[in-house]
């Protein structure tokens, strides 16, 4: 695992641990879902077919711009909310650093066992 | 959502000499880059100090889990804690596991590091594996979690 990496990490790793927190929790995945296939949706459209109130489904989606990971938009009377992929695009090139380093580690366990 | 890495390796070596490797704390700071103060205990931290010339300023830190000889070492830490000003206890941890088996060349180790994201147990989903087909394959996997949902 390469210092410079480790390093980078740090950063890495304490900016995205709440992304990470965010989407553990059924509905706020679920609203994820919703939100990153389709058009932005208003909070009455999201609430329709869930059986969560309105108030609910507010403060999920509250959590998710926190994070970055929902953008609101105001269109007339009524707030949009609209998915933004970069926190996840940044999680998984996090993870990607991890496993790379996972990777030079398990190469230098090799070399040692088998020398 | 990936909330785990894992890895697999084969290694040509017995799986005494691999445990070894794994759990003796000086073979273990040989190819993990860091010297650690004492043996790794089950239950207890283990402390050190990178390696790496120019980096031995920064601290090893892990909690030891799990000691089963030749089949189990597991311990959590903070990945990347390097910066000693910040307080990590509040932090979210990882949880790496290695997990030896026999083979008839020598060892199969599997290496996990999980915890990325606080899932609920029992609802972490297989299907947010990493994998490198981007967002949109991610967006299906967790449409298929959430439509395998109770």
């Amino acid at each position: 695992m390469s210092q410079k990496s480790r390093k980078g990490g740090l950063a890495g790793w304490r900016g995205r641990a709440p992304a990470f927190a965010a989407l553990g929790d059924a509905t706020r995945l679920s609203l994820v879902v919703t939100l990153a296939s389709g058009e932005p949706r208003s909070i009455a459209e999201l609430t329709t077919g869930s059986r969560m109130t309105r108030q609910a489904i507010t403060k999920h989606l509250r959590v998710l711009e926190r994070v970055g990971m929902v953008r609101s938009e105001r269109a007339g009377r009524e707030s949009r909310f609209a998915f933004d992929p970069r926190p996840v695009e940044e999680m998984r090139a996090y993870l990607e650093m991890v496993s790379a380093e996972w990777d030079a580690a398990l190469g230098r366990l090799k070399a040692f066992v088998e020398k | 959502m990936t909330d785990r890495i894992e890895k697999q390796i084969e290694l040509k070596a017995p799986v005494a000499q691999v445990w070894r490797a794994l759990t003796d704390y000086r073979e273990f700071g040989e190819w993990f880059r860091v010297k650690l103060d004492g043996p790794f205990v089950a239950g207890e931290v283990s402390r050190g100090h990178i390696t790496y010339p120019g980096y031995e300023h920064l601290r090893w830190e892990a909690m030891v889990e799990r000691m089963e000889p030749e089949r189990l070492f597991s311990f959590q830490w903070h990945p990347y804690a390097v910066d000693p000003k910040v307080d990590y206890s509040k932090e979210p941890r990882t949880l790496v596991e290695f997990r030896l088996e026999k083979t008839p060349t020598g060892t199969l180790l599997r290496v996990t590091e999980s915890g990325f994201e606080k899932i609920p147990a029992g609802r972490r989903p297989e299907a947010f594996r990493m994998n490198d087909q981007g967002w949109t394959e991610q967006v299906k996997n967790i449409e298929r979690y959430v439509a395998e949902k109770p």
